[in-house]
């Protein structure tokens, strides 16, 4: 028999204005088990609690029931003060006199009396049954893999690498720095883009706490918070690191040019390559479709130019494991495939470009130096239209949600054109002009005010070539009319999307991603960028679309929840979870398969039988992994598994009070 | 008075005075939370279900509904969160797997169905956590008291 005690709150007029606590106090008295009650005002308050120690130390109480508010909000409260009395923290149970009873029942008292009784006695027949548990507490591995090296990951690296540890920055093309480094400027403020973000991926490669690992992709993850075991694969670079210099007259004497992924498809590299100059690691990779000596075994120039002989036509794929504590998602976005809209040209009008392009195209180290020519003949354009929200906004062949980023930078883009081409037409056909941001407004007044943009509300219908202009049909709503513009170029700010292998990835490392493939944060105004995975976190643009200003912030405040973890040698685990009977467990492992976090696996036990020894499968809860839904307890058949803090015993004994 | 009379008596004299039992295994994350709000918003219930907390809906086992039922209760509801949003990813599934197909047992054996319950009521749908509480105690009310199931109510057999 345990000794247990019940405290009856008042919670003021809240509980007692309703229920009549003395009687609550008296009736529970006479229930199995309890030998000592107690009510007043407030048992949350300093002395209420100071009364619960004392009565806990004088009448030498092992389980504790507090019939007061919900345990949802005074749990954590009662079990530091059950605990400052000597007690194990978990040998208390609280029954939701306030919440589930008082405040729904108000105007009637004596059957809201009756069933708070009744909610007491299910308590106390439940904290009967109640053992001690010891919350466990598993070692963390402070050493943070950040997935992604464009400008939110480098942020996020940098952040935890300058708190002292180590960094991986996982990047899977040959050169971090991400979608930033293609960009020419950034609003607000037109500071160019290279000198605030190639600065930045210097001093990531050159943080002693951080090692890039560029063109390498994520195998596999497994384990969970604080030990994570995480595979990479180093894809065959061709380019001894060790021993390349970076000089580059490897590419200089390639003799295949094929079309640039960097400049978005609007100039031209060598198969052995740096993707732009300033490319973090500075050193080329060789493109293994396009190389004719890995293609066919004829070439092989640029193993007989370089000085060090650092070409190796016979790379081969590593993979590399590491163990890590913290995993930070920054892989970024992509941009919307606009060939969807066959309205729009489908993707083979050459003058109709996405906003990428033309942020080559304006940019000084682009494929035009800076000229604003359009790709077909190399002409100067004399009217540009930029056309908004391509793919976003539009649920028939796009994306639903609003890209966020691409109001202002079409502004800016209309502004560099007003600025570059002086004399020219730039028209921007919008939805909406979202400009929610410091100085962001005022930058979009100043392009429509100063340079002389001309901004028409509403969408454009078709596009089409007509000798060499780009005729651009759309509607003026606020006119209310159609209108057709004769363009030299045209510009589309298509919607950002997640990066194709995003859903993957996501399930690969083990947490959920929303329909549209972007990461799902724990919560969406309270969690930003924690996933419901414990230990892996978000930022940027994989959790959505944003812009720079956004991403950083973001960056930084997931490296300060890896920081954060990091600050701790232990982390103290949730002692309610699973626990496996091995002695009834038939090792059928059903539970295996529903667990949610992959925490149930088999495990071999020796044990003696007729003097024999023999080897059998028995489950095995991680607790590491077990987050403690208790999925897993009705699926086993054999009724090996138990939740602790929540047995069959404890709630079916809850039950028949209940039922009484 | 014969036997059989007295009992038809015995039977009114207790439905005027019944109450209805029902006993409410609510998740921690939801609908526990739901049921918090709803006390939080002052939503008045009647005063029938009371509610057991499991940490998800997917802990709760078909064998303790059952046991509810063989103890007295007149109803039994399983709340737990919206599918697609459980606390725990999929345990919300299990629930609903097992609870679709324990529906159909008590069907097939001869047990009003009505008397299990199963609703989706998020943390945040106070205002649904209260209207479903309404709605099972009227569902529970027009079935009335569950004498099929009840062990006092089965003859015991004794050896």
């Amino acid at each position: 028999m345990k000794r247990v005690g019940v405290f009856v709150c008042w919670c003021g007029s809240n509980i007692g204005g309703v229920v009549d606590v003395p009687k609550v106090a008296e009736v529970a008295r006479s229930f199995p088990n309890v030998v000592f009650t107690q009510e007043y005002k407030y048992t949350c308050s300093e002395p209420g609690q100071e009364m619960m120690i004392q009565a806990i130390k004088e009448h030498r109480l092992e389980r504790v029931v507090v019939a007061s508010c919900s345990p949802r909000m005074h749990e954590l409260t009662f079990r530091k003060t059950i605990a400052r009395a000597g007690l194990n923290p978990y040998l208390l149970e609280m029954a939701n006199l306030r919440e589930h009873c008082s405040w729904i029942h108000p105007d009637n008292p004596e059957e809201a009396t009756e069933k708070a009784i009744n909610l007491v006695r299910k308590a106390v027949a439940k904290v009967s049954k109640v053992v001690p548990l010891q919350a466990g507490s598993i070692p963390i591995t402070k050493r943070a893999l950040v997935v992604g090296g464009g400008i939110a990951g480098i942020f996020a690296a940098l952040d935890i690498a300058d708190h002292g540890h180590e960094v991986v920055l996982l990047e899977k093309e040959a050169t971090i720095g991400g979608k930033m480094a293609l960009l020419d400027k950034t609003f607000p403020t037109l500071d160019c883009s290279a000198c605030i973000c190639t600065p930045k991926m210097v001093d990531a490669a050159q943080h002693p706490n951080i090692t890039i690992m560029s063109y390498s992709e994520l195998e596999s993850v497994s384990g969970y918070i604080g030990n994570f075991d995480v595979t990479v694969r180093k894809k065959a670079r061709y380019v001894d690191l060790n021993k390349c210099t970076g000089c580059g007259i490897c590419e200089t004497k390639c003799p295949t040019k094929v079309i640039s992924e960097f400049e978005q498809g609007m100039g031209t590299r060598p198969c052995i390559y740096k993707p732009f100059p300033q490319a973090v690691p500075n050193k080329p990779v060789i493109d293994p479709v396009n190389c004719k000596k890995l293609r066919d075994g004829k070439c092989g120039v640029c193993a007989r130019v370089c000085p060090t002989g650092a070409v190796n036509y016979e790379d081969k794929d590593e993979l590399v494991t590491g163990k890590f504590g913290a995993i930070v998602m920054a892989t970024g976005f992509e941009l919307f495939d606009y060939s969807v809209y066959e309205e729009y040209g489908g993707g083979r009008l050459p003058d109709v470009i996405t906003s990428m392009q033309f942020e080559r195209l304006v940019n000084a180290s682009g494929p035009t130096g800076g000229k604003i020519k359009r790709p077909s003949d190399k002409k100067i354009p004399e009217t540009i239209v930029f056309v908004k929200c391509i793919g976003s906004r539009e649920e028939v062949k796009g994306k639903k949600y609003c890209s966020r980023a691409c109001c202002m930078y079409t502004a800016k883009h209309a502004t560099q054109a007003c600025e570059k081409l002086p004399g020219a037409d730039v028209y921007v056909f919008y939805m909406d002009v979202r400009t929610p941001g410091k100085m962001y407004d005022e930058f979009y007044t100043r392009t429509t005010r100063e340079y002389g943009a001309k901004y028409i509300r509403g969408r454009v219908s078709k596009i089409w070539q007509d000798g060499d202009k780009l005729i651009v049909r759309g509607e003026d709503t606020l006119v209310g009319s159609a209108v057709e513009i004769e363009a030299d170029l045209v510009v589309l700010a298509t919607a950002m999307v997640p990066v194709k292998e995003a859903a993957e990835l996501a399930q690969k490392v083990g947490f959920s991603y929303d329909r549209d493939g972007f990461f799902t944060e724990a919560h969406p105004k309270l969690q930003p960028v924690d996933t419901n995975t414990a230990g892996i976190f978000l930022a940027g643009c994989c959790q959505g679309p944003k812009d720079i200003p956004d991403t950083v912030a973001q960056a930084c405040a997931a490296a300060s929840k890896v920081t954060a973890l990091f600050s701790r040698d232990q982390l103290a685990t949730n002692p309610m979870i699973s626990e496996v009977n091995e002695d009834v467990c038939v090792g059928c492992l059903l539970c295996s398969k529903v667990c949610p976090y992959k925490a149930i696996g088999g495990k071999e036990i020796k044990e003696q039988v007729h003097g024999q020894e023999i080897t059998r499968v028995v489950a095995n809860v991680n607790s590491g992994l077990c987050q403690g839904c208790g999925a897993c307890v009705p699926e086993c058949r054999s009724g090996a598994l138990n939740l602790k803090g929540f047995t069959n015993d404890q709630l079916m004994a809850e039950v028949d009070a209940a039922c009484l | 008075m014969s036997v059989s009379e007295k009992s038809v008596l015995n039977q009114k004299a207790e439905s005027s005075a019944w109450k209805p039992k029902i006993i409410g295994f609510c998740c921690n994350w939801c609908s526990y939370a739901g049921a918090d709000l709803a006390g939080i918003s002052r939503f008045k219930q009647p005063p029938y279900l009371r509610i057991i907390r499991v940490p998800c809906s997917g802990r709760v086992n078909p064998v303790y509904v059952l046991r509810a039922f063989q103890k007295g209760a007149d109803g039994v509801l399983v709340a737990g969160c919206h599918p697609g949003d459980c606390h725990y990813a999929t345990g919300n599934y299990f629930t609903r797997r097992r609870f679709l197909i324990f529906k159909r047992l008590l069907e097939y054996v001869g047990f009003e169905p009505g008397r299990f319950q199963a609703r989706w009521i998020s943390g945040a749908e106070g205002q649904k956590f209260a209207d479903n509480t309404k709605k099972v105690v009227d569902d529970i009310k027009t079935l009335g008291p569950n004498k099929r199931m009840r062990l006092d109510s089965i003859p015991q057999i004794k050896y």
